[in-house]
């Protein structure tokens, strides 16, 4: 098999109000056909009201080996979850 | 036929295009040029089976006589079948293919454009029900005349020669027969030389885009809308009709 | 880290039950070994739209001409997540399908088998997606994310075609006589076939043990065959067919059916490519590659020149 067609990723809101959602991949020569594959694809039960595609090669990954790095010092800073504070319980929905 | 209405008669032969153009699109189904077309190919498919069937139903509404849309699809022979010729002819290679559905694409979405406007409301509700499938069919077979047309020099050439091949076979849809005439009349129906202009600018801007030439003869077949086929239908419905005509009656 | 420490590091992940995603690090042949299955899954999708497909310009109403179409076209749909599947672990789609085409790569056997009945349709649906949706479900918890993924997709998608097959093998076998005839003819000829799609028995199956650990696979061939056959025996006499098995009983103290022997000498003869149907099938699939090529080529060329177009058109928009 000669030369395919370009992996693109797929991303779908499956409803007004939701993000747009990563469903998978898929093969395209061009952004139209990227469109429409990924509608026939990912959409045929109506799981779709709006598409994006980019091709796969345009995406930049961050590194597991990076992981701790980047997504460890988050763990701590409980400060930033309200339910670090203690409120009286007179001060209802807050 | 038997003494029905011509709106009878005439949500038969919408029916037909559809089944017969759907049929044929199912044959591809697992043989595409590339599994995402082998989806593709199949949704237009199930978009025309659907329609085909929507017709059936309310033509038997219109005209119950104890028939049901399978009997319409598979115990009428080819001389009751109203079909246009072009939606009969065989797949070809992916450029025929092609070019069959673009140039019926390109006359359905006008014609259906217009039924949206029919003094049945039935009629005008499937139309603008429909007319978003075949807004669809237009956008994707015209995609793909731009992309054999203007890729490379061997796909300029089989889709030039796939124009050329299916063009006799267009005249016939935009030329009104007797039953067509009356509907339009009726305002039931579009006036088909209304919308002639509109296919013909549409088909031509697509097919100059894509570098190609639309032919010049003049010379149309036709035929279909009066039960006149080619030999092609004669095989799709023995196909297509086998288990129905080897055991009557059955339930399936 | 060192390899050593990698690999640890990977299976404790495994025996935490955290999934492994396209990035992390993997033992080579926990990557072959996934690539080998998942794309063997998805050759087995797309082949299998072949022995269906062949029905869908007879199927003998328009509702079951229009669910069928929606089915063969959802086996393509999952032939593609579980190609996409692959390809996140660095292979490559079209050598893959190279690789079924030359038979280095298996596709499931079943569809190597001829579909002579409409019937079959329904047998097909009801048995060998039956046995499929009995592996798949597993596979829904196997340890590589995007494969557990795409089979979460495939399984909700997957049971319309069994309630499709099964709804067909119903109409049939309270039709008429010879519509009960066809769906036993049917049945006949299937049932075994769709036994043998669980592979060989779990001492040998070369792949089993290393898959177990590494959690790819979560239940034994002859565990998810045992269940498949508890499953479809009471569904075999809603029908009022009969297996195709004398030595078939409920087996109170195992709580489960026995059942004979299987033919492992018909197995094996149709993995190597005697079955019916593989030279036709192969054929078919080669021949949808070939005849497409100038049609793949063609899209590739226009992308390339609307691309270049749009450059061309940004730079006298700039000069």
């Amino acid at each position: 098999m000669k030369k395919s067609w370009p992996l693109w990723e797929v991303f779908i809101r499956s409803k007004s109000g939701l993000d747009h959602k990563h469903a998978g991949s898929i093969h395209a020569a061009d952004a139209e056909m990227a469109i429409e594959n990924a509608r026939d694809i990912y959409t045929r039960r109506n799981e779709g009201v709006s598409i994006w595609v980019v091709e796969s090669k345009h995406i930049t990954a961050s590194d597991p080996d990076d992981a701790d790095a980047l997504f460890e010092p988050a763990k701590d800073k409980i400060y930033r979850h309200p339910t670090f504070y203690n409120l009286p319980d007179e001060v209802k929905h807050m | 036929m038997d003494a029905n209405t011509p709106l009878y008669s005439f949500l038969l032969q919408l029916g037909d295009n559809a089944l017969i153009l759907g049929h044929r699109l199912g044959e591809w189904c697992g043989h595409a040029p590339e599994m995402e077309l082998d989806i593709a190919l199949t949704n237009i498919a199930l978009d025309l089976t659907g329609q085909a069937r929507a017709l059936y139903q309310r033509a038997t509404e219109l005209n119950a006589q104890g028939k049901t849309e399978d009997d319409l699809a598979y115990l009428r022979d080819v001389p009751e079948f109203r079909n246009v010729l072009l939606v009969e002819q065989p797949n070809g290679d992916f450029a025929h293919s092609i070019a069959r559905q673009f140039y019926f694409d390109a006359f359905n979405y006008f014609f259906h454009e217009e039924l949206t406007r029919s003094s049945d409301a039935w009629l005008s509700g499937f139309a603008v029900k429909s007319l978003k499938e075949i807004t669809y069919h237009l956008r994707f077979s015209s995609e793909w005349v731009l992309r054999l047309g203007d890729g490379t020099a061997t796909s300029h050439e089989k889709m030039q020669t796939a124009l050329d091949d299916l063009w006799y076979w267009t005249g016939e849809m935009t030329t009104p027969s007797d039953l067509e005439r009356q509907m339009a009349a009726d305002a039931i129906g579009p006036s088909l030389q209304q919308i002639k202009s509109r296919v013909n600018d549409r088909v031509n801007d697509v097919v100059s885009m894509a570098t190609l030439q639309l032919p010049t003869g003049t010379w149309m077949q036709s035929g279909g809308k009066v039960g006149r086929h080619t030999e092609h239908l004669g095989f799709i419905l023995a196909e297509m009709q086998f288990l129905q005509r080897a055991y009557p009656g059955n339930e399936w | 880290m060192k390899e050593q420490n990698l690999e640890a590091h990977f299976q404790a992940k495994i025996d935490a039950e955290i999934k492994i995603e396209p990035k992390d690090w993997m033992p080579d042949e926990y990557r072959k070994t996934l690539i080998r299955q998942i794309s063997q899954h998805a050759h087995s999708e797309i082949v299998g739209m072949l022995p269906e497909g062949n029905w869908i310009t007879r199927a003998p109403s328009l509702r079951r001409k229009l669910i069928l179409l929606a089915k063969v076209q959802d086996e393509a749909g999952h032939g593609l997540y579980l190609y996409s599947a692959a390809e996140t672990l660095g292979a490559d789609r079209g050598d893959l399908v190279l690789q079924m085409l030359n038979g280095k790569a298996k596709y499931s056997s079943i569809f190597n088998y001829p579909t002579l009945n409409w019937a079959d349709i329904g047998a097909i649906g009801w048995l060998v997606d039956g046995a499929a949706i009995t592996n798949q479900v597993m596979l829904t918890r196997t340890s590589y994310g995007p494969y557990a993924r795409a089979m979460v997709r495939i399984c909700k998608e997957e049971s319309f075609h069994q309630r499709q097959g099964y709804e067909i093998m119903l109409a049939m076998s309270r039709g008429s006589e010879e519509q009960k005839q066809m769906a036993q003819d049917s049945l006949n000829r299937w049932w075994w076939p769709s036994l043998m799609m669980f592979g060989p028995h779990d001492g040998e199956s070369s792949h089993s043990e290393q898959a177990f650990k590494w959690k790819i696979k979560r239940k034994s061939n002859d565990e998810l065959r045992q269940q498949f056959v508890d499953a479809t025996i009471p569904q075999a006499g809603l029908l009022g067919l009969t297996v195709p098995d004398p030595a078939l009983r409920w087996n109170a103290e195992r709580g489960h059916y026995d059942f004979s022997p299987i033919n492992w000498d018909e197995f094996w003869n149709v993995v190597k490519g005697n079955g019916p149907c593989n030279r036709e099938r192969i054929a078919a699939r080669q021949k949808a590659c070939d005849d497409g090529a100038w049609v793949r080529e063609a899209a590739l060329a226009y992308a390339e020149k609307k691309e270049q177009k749009q450059i061309g058109a940004r730079q006298t928009a700039a000069a």
